[in-house]
Formats: structure tokens, sequence, C-alpha cells
């Protein structure tokens, strides 16, 4: 039976098919759904987020070595932080097979840079498969468990946002039947002091050119000749702009991107007149071919940053002359409006952020939802770079002395456990007077509220232990732990005060919920008494969805409104108005049912 | 490759769009079609412009529309309607919620006041469509007593106007939304199926939009001088907190000095909860050169 499947939800499925024992990564857009799906099937496999990529590829790696499948999945950027391992496993090889699913971000949907993963490919040496839709998702799944097995060598699969959240129509096979190879004993193949791991690099390159050979005779690398005055060499989504573009041209698909199979190419631009590469990002492929002594053109006419479109094929390809110029349209453009990501409403990440911005702090950011306080109105971040970056960067900040304002951290709790721990041990062992502010919701908010070691069940819905953040914190030497409730917005502020007084490290950990994960909190809402508001736009200062302006006025000012059945009665907006003007719904005076639309006001 | 059909669905973060695109790519497998359907998740959910590309046709390979390619667009907001407008080919449907979801963005100008979100005006798309369904789906939701619907009346607007079987659109929907809300979604579909453009096009009510210009009776000053009396501060800091636009501070010697005059809005809150009443605000003649549009 057919079914629509995400690339991510495909990639689960080839792997249940294969026979994947152990699966395990950390939450990061566009991989999220893969172990999602992949635990939500049940069946065998033992399925885990893990506290960081690097973990979660060590655990994939252990069990490879004990002869079952494993898989592990992340986003591009947490491949940087897995490439320890995986850079050396690419030597081990495997036993097991064993992949590493990249799930990379062109056009930075949700990322914070656009790295070419398959450059990693090279880097480490190991096979790298490109699905173009989701039934190549599933079918090179399972093709690259076997490649893994047969060669010996982890194998990346990479997908992009366009692979991994596109669904499409897949036929799911039967699921592969076969024990496990079973653990051997072999420490000159696992354990890499140097005089073993010299002899595996030369196995590593051995490797690679046998699966050169094999890549010259893969079925994922296609020919599909049509006219041969252009040739086109393409792969993963490209393809389907090319094929959409060009439907009747000469077209080198390639599944197997990385080793190239050199011949088959070279063969292929003997039938067409010119050779164009047409890939997102990296001139990966077109690099490879020209070394190769293929003359190949490509980059001069496709743009090397942002995802591909339809649109820049097209535009690229008849900037080749390929195709005619294609018609522009004239049509009025309206001049679009903004529409950045904004916190939710009731987000408990606001009120810190008010605090901090209200004494001046330099403020060092990281990775999660939070990181949308550095926008306006809040304003109050001053970087992100990476994950866990934000301690180590507060250091370096407090240690340059040129900060205006007290140095703060601000570390979401999934991230602190993921990356942030070493650079807190640091703070504490080495003395640097800097405030951390944990900012713990409970979940990893960002990719969907994924349960983390502070969450205290695990994927599966299964209650566990959960890490204490602030006995933790206390136990890596911190003499100022305090707790705050978020909503409260002088407890948070009194807080604030005393964590940047204190002389020494910090930490202050909220410790409101998330409001839409794991459970949405719908708690009573508010509205704002129209009399009483005199426009004074503080609460416009919290940046929430559920507050706009309507068409009263006061002194020449617009009046707010609370849009009912957005607002969730978080109450921060209530204690900061001055006059009093926001109350919950069910006190308000006069006739306004819940989640009436805000009166028409005549004010003149 | 003419015969396969795009759609664009697009909307707001909240709004079901993500919901609403597996549907359609639901009923289109059902009817034996091939289809791919990109969509957005992660960061831009947040509140953000969210969209959902769906293609189907006997055999489909880019899953996203180009400009100019859409035979239907669906916006499940107004703004987000005109933001996509030019993905619509020519002659192509324009099925629009006439709802506004105005973003925290679009109320920022405490200069001149002017909500930066564009007027809900069905007039306006005359000629930009071969066809305009304009409705306000909300309202219409709210009729049958469920708001989370607007996007299945869509759908069902959307499924007039597609040449999938009715049966595939019921299947479709009943396999994708919660068991419990079934019955009133399939009841939305069906409200949305039979309605009638353009009799049921006025947007019917409800929808914030701040879209009015000032009035001119209240009209103020556009500028204002925060007068400090330094000898009564005492440096307690309370004007500086409830600031709203972050004009003052306390300086060296923890009196409260100006240092953002031009930010200033006069909203007085200083001059209010000042204990020691050594603040007061003025309004000055403006300096600003917007002044045509103020004089009576």
């Amino acid at each position: 039976m057919m079914v629509l499947l995400s690339g991510n939800e495909a990639i689960a499925r080839g792997a249940i098919e294969a026979g994947v024992r152990v699966a395990a990564g950390y939450p990061g857009t566009p991989s999220t759904e893969i172990l999602e799906a992949l635990a939500r099937a049940g069946g065998g496999a033992y399925v885990q987020w893990s506290t960081n990529e690097k973990v979660a590829l060590d655990v994939a790696l252990g069990a490879a070595m004990g002869g079952v499948r494993a898989m592990a999945t992340m986003k591009h950027v947490g491949l940087n932080v897995a490439a320890d391992t995986f850079m050396t496993a690419a030597y081990t090889g495997v036993r097991g097979g064993l992949v590493v699913v990249s799930a990379d971000d062109p056009g930075l949907h949700s990322s914070q840079n656009e790295q070419d993963n398959r450059l990693y490919a090279r880097f480490a040496g190991v096979p790298l498969l490109e699905p173009a839709d989701s039934r190549e998702a599933r079918d090179f799944t399972v093709l690259a468990f076997d490649l893994s097995e047969e060669f010996d060598t982890p194998v990346l699969l990479r997908t992009t946002t366009r692979i991994a959240h596109c669904r499409g129509v897949v036929t799911p096979g039967p699921v592969r039947e076969g024990g496990p190879r079973g653990f051997e004993r072999d420490p000159r193949k696992y354990v890499m002091l140097p005089a073993f791991a010299r002899d595996r690099h030369a196995v590593l390159l051995r490797r690679l050119a046998a699966l050169a050979e094999y890549a010259e005779t893969s079925p994922v690398n296609v020919e599909e000749m049509g006219d041969p005055a252009v040739g086109i060499i393409t792969g993963g989504i490209a393809y389907q702009y090319v094929r959409d573009v060009l439907p009747d041209a000469s077209v080198f698909k390639l599944g197997l991107t990385h080793p190239l199979p050199l011949r088959r190419l070279r063969e292929f631009a003997a039938r067409v007149g010119r050779l164009i590469v047409v890939e997102e990002l990296e001139p990966f492929l077109e690099e490879r071919i020209r070394a190769a002594g293929v003359a190949v053109e490509g980059k001069e006419f496709f743009p090397r940053t942002g995802e591909l479109t339809p649109d820049l094929v097209r535009a690229g390809l008849a900037r080749a002359g390929v195709i005619p110029e294609s018609r522009s349209r004239a049509a009025a453009r309206e001049p679009a409006m903004p529409r950045p990501p904004v916190l939710c409403p009731g987000c408990p990440h606001v009120v810190p952020y008010l605090v901090l911005r209200s004494i001046g702090a330099v403020v060092a950011g990281d990775i999660g939802c939070y990181t949308l306080a550095a926008m306006a109105p809040l304003s109050a971040m001053d970087s992100c770079v990476a994950m866990g970056c934000s301690i180590g960067m507060a250091l370096g900040l407090a240690r340059a002395g040129t900060a205006p304002g007290p140095v703060v951290a601000t570390i979401g709790d999934s991230t602190f456990l993921h990356a942030g721990i070493p650079g807190l041990i640091d703070a504490v062992y080495i003395r640097t007077p800097v405030t951390v502010l944990i900012l713990d919701n409970g979940t990893t908010a960002m990719t969907g509220g994924q349960p983390h070691p502070g969450t205290g069940v695990t994927l599966q819905g299964t209650e566990t232990r959960a890490v204490d953040l602030a006995r933790l914190c206390g136990a890596l030497g911190v003499d100022h732990v305090q707790v705050v409730d978020p909503y409260d917005v002088g407890a948070t502020s009194q807080a604030r005060c005393a964590a940047t007084a204190h002389r020494g490290v910090s930490v202050v950990i909220t410790n409101r919920p998330c409001v839409e994960a794991p459970v949405k909190i719908r708690d009573a809402p508010f509205r704002v008494i129209e009399d009483a508001c005199t426009a004074c736009q503080a609460c416009m200062n919290l940046g929430c969805p559920a507050i706009a302006w309507t068409d009263g006025w006061y002194e020449g000012r617009r009046r707010v409104a609370i849009d009912g059945p957005a607002c969730t009665g978080c109450t921060v907006c209530a204690q900061i108005c001055p006059t009093q003007a926001i109350v919950p719904i069910a006190e308000a005076p006069g006739p306004r049912a819940h989640g009436a639309a805000p009166a028409e006001v005549a004010h003149e | 490759m003419s015969d396969v059909r795009s759609l664009l669905l697009v909307g707001v973060g909240g709004q079901g769009v993500i919901l609403a695109g597996t549907i359609v790519a639901s009923a289109c497998l059902r009817a034996g079609m091939d289809v791919k359907k990109s969509e957005v998740h992660g960061m831009a959910q947040r509140g953000g412009a969210v969209y959902s590309h769906i293609r189907y046709g006997p055999r489909v390979h880019s899953p996203l529309v180009e400009e100019g390619g859409a035979d239907v667009l669906v916006a499940f907001e107004w703004a987000e309607g005109l933001r996509w407008l030019p993905y619509l080919r020519d002659g192509g449907v324009l099925i629009i919620n006439t709802e506004a979801v105005v973003p925290p963005a679009a109320c920022r100008d405490r200069r001149g006041w002017t909500p930066g979100y564009p007027e809900v005006d069905v007039a306006r798309l005359r000629g930009r469509a071969g066809e305009v369904l304009a409705c306000n789906a909300r309202a219409l939701a709210r009729r049958l007593k469920h708001q989370k619907v607007a996007n299945t009346i869509l759908l069902g607007v959307l499924a007039s106007r597609l040449d999938l079987p009715d049966a595939a659109w019921q299947e479709a929907i009943a396999a994708t939304v919660p068991a419990s809300t079934v019955e009133i979604n399939l009841r939305a579909y069906q409200e949305g199926r039979r309605l009638t453009f353009p009799r049921d096009t006025a947007p019917v009510d409800g929808s914030r939009r701040p879209v009015q210009a000032r009035p001119s009776s209240r009209d103020g000053a556009t500028a204002f001088l925060i007068d400090v009396v330094d000898g009564w501060c005492k440096g307690c800091d309370i004007c500086v907190r409830v600031c709203p636009e972050h004009c003052l501070r306390l300086n060296g010697r923890e009196r409260v000095e100006v240092i953002d005059a031009a930010a200033c809005t006069g909203c007085r809150l200083c001059e209010w909860l000042c204990p020691d009443f050594a603040i007061a605000v003025r309004g000055v003649a403006p300096v600003l050169p917007d002044t045509a549009r103020r004089t009576e």
C-alpha cells in the first residue's frame, strides 16, 4: 500500500525495514522527526534521545561494534559536535551497519549556518548517499545499511530541509529478517592507539578505492539520456528542479555522491555537448569532476548561498544560455509585511530578558527559542553562535574587561545539558565572575518539545530520573544558585540584582514550563480595560503576539487590546501595567464574552 | 509537466496550515495521484509565516511551486495572501481568509502610530487573480461554534475548485484530524464546499484591524521635552525602570538624566510615578516634517 511520508518518516521506515536495532540522536531541525517516527513505530529497535550528538554517535558506534545495525541522526551543525567520533569511526569501521544521518538546512530555515555537510564525507572518507525525495529516502536508508556492512564503514546519509520536510508517496517494503552479527574482540580495529590507527588509515584508503569501483556500477547513479546538447549532473533536491525546468535534457543523477563514478561521468561527458553541474551550496561535485579533468560548468550560473528553488534553477539555466530568459512577471508586487518568528504568548523566556535589558547587561546568548530575544522589542542578546557557546563566551567577555555592564550568559536547559556544563565548570574553577541564567522550561522547545535528561521522561514517555539542575550547579561549585519564577516580574528582577551583585559565579534558574509543549498551558485569559489604558506601550515592550494596537487613542497614542483566545494568562503584562488596566476577563467589568473580538472604539 | 497541478497554502503559525496541507496531499493520494508537499517546521512556526507547497499529477518532480506557477493560492490570513500573490499563475484562483493576524512587529511605529499591516480590502484584489474567493473563515467557524475549523472551511472552498473526488476529501479529513473532531471538521468542509461567492465574501466581522488614521481631534504633540528638577530627585530609580522607551538613566551622582528625549512618546509615566514631583513632560511644537497630515 502506498503511503504519504515525509523524508524523515521515510528514513525511519527504511531503517525499520533494514532491521535497525539501536538509534540515537539529538533533536535539531530538520532532522528531529526521524527518531520520533522510529519511536512511534515501536518494534524491536531501541530508540533514544541523547544528551548531544556526539553521545548519540558514540551510542550508535558502540552498537555497531556490538554487531547490530545502528543509526545516529542529527542536523548539520550537530555533526560538528559528533565530528570527533565521526572522523575516527571512519578508521575503525563497523561490524553491524552504521548510518549517520545529517539533515542540512540550506537557506537557514532554522539554523545558525548553512554549512554543506557533503564535505564531511570527503573529509572523513566515508560513502555519501543523497536521496532526492521520500521514496529514495527510504530506499537509500536500506542501501546505506547494506553498504555499511559490505564495506565495513559508517555511511553518511545526507538530506536537506526540502527532502526531510517534504511529503511524498512511498511504498513500504518488507522488514528484513536477520540476526545480529554479534560482538567480536578486535583491538587492532577498535582501539585507536597510534600504532593501530596508522594501519586503519591505510585500510580506509583501500576501502575508498573499492567504493569508487562500486560507484561505477551502483544502481543509484543513473544516466537519463535525452537531448544530447546539454548534459546536467545533479543529485538530491536539485535533480527534481532540473527535471521540471528541463524535462528533455540528458541528466546524470547521482545518488551516491562520494566517491564519484568518474569513469561513467567521463563517458556521459563524451556523449553530451555542454556539461553543467546543478547543486545546492558548495561546488562539491563540480570541483571533483573538474579535478578529474572533465570540462564542466556550474557555480557561475547558480548561487553558492541559500537553497535552490525551481526559479533559481530556471534563472541559472537561462544565464547559461540553455533556455530562453524566463518571462519577467511585471505583476505589481506588494511590499511584504515582515512577519518574523516571535516568542509565543506566555513564553517564560520574556521576563528574564526584560530585566536583563533594563540593567544594560552584556548578554551572551545561546541556541533555542530564546534567541528570538535578540529581536525588538526585547533586544537583549549580544551573541549566539553555537550550542553551549554562551557560557564560554561570557567568560571571555568578562576576561576581556571591556563590557559596559554585567556579563550574563543565558542558556536553555536542553542546551545547558548538551554543551553548557563544561563552560560552567571552567567559570567556577578559574573563578571568573559571570552570571549564568538557565532558562529551564523542561523541554527542547524550539524543535517541538522533545524530552531531555532534565525532563524526567524518555522519548517513549517512560519516567526516568531527571537531572536536578540546581543541585548539579551546586555540585560544580557554584555558591550562588537561585531558582526563580519567571512569571513573577519583581522576583525575577531581584534575583537578577542579587546574582549580578554576587562576587563570583552565580546561577539563576527559571522554572516555568514551556506553554506549548509537552502540554499546552492555558490559564484564565486577560483583557484590557479600555478606559484605564493610557497607551504607555509598556506591555507592547514584551513583544507578546496576543497584544496589539486598537483604533482607540489616548493623548495621541494607540491603546492596546488582548486577543482573548491567544492569551495564555501568564499575568506578566498585568504586572507591568502601571495603571492596572489589564485584568482577567472573568473579573472585568461590563459584558465581554470570552474570546470576543475587541469592541470597536469610538473615541472622538 | 502541464498535467501537474500546483497549490500553495499559506498562513501564520498556529492556523493549521500544515495540517490542512496534509489533508490535501492525502486526498490527492486517495485519488490515485502522485503528490509531493513541502512545508516549514522549526523556528518559522513561532508565530512566523508558514506555507505548504503541494503539487500533484501523474508524476511529480519538484515539491516547490515556482513563482507564477500556482493554480490555486489558499491564504489562511490576509497579509500572507498578499505576500504570496506573485506565486499565483495568470488566471489562477485565490482563496483568501479576510482575517488579520497582526504581528507585534506591525505595532512599533511610536512616532506616526501607523500599523504596518496592509489594509483588508477585498476590492484591491480585483484583477489580481482569475477568480477571487474571499471570506472571513474565523467568523464562519464561529457560526459552527468551533473556532478551530476555519482551516477546514477553507479546504472545502479549495475542494470546490479542484477535480479531486468528494470521497477522497472526506476520507482524508477523517484520517488526518483527531478522532473526536472528525464530525465537526466534515461539517466545516461541507460548509466551505457549499459557500457561494461573492455573496458570502464580505468580511463578516471580528478581526483586529487597526488601520484607521489618527483622529485629528486627538492629535497631540509628536515631540516632547522631559524636565527634571535635579534638586528634587533623590535617585529612587522608579522613572528609569518604568519608562517604556528607555529615555532615562541615573547618572554618576545618582540623579536622573535624559539620555534619549527623541524616543519619548509623552506617556508621562515618569511624571505620574515620581514620588517627588521631580519630572514633568511637555509636548512641544513638532520638529518632524510630517506635520501636513496633522494640521487642522
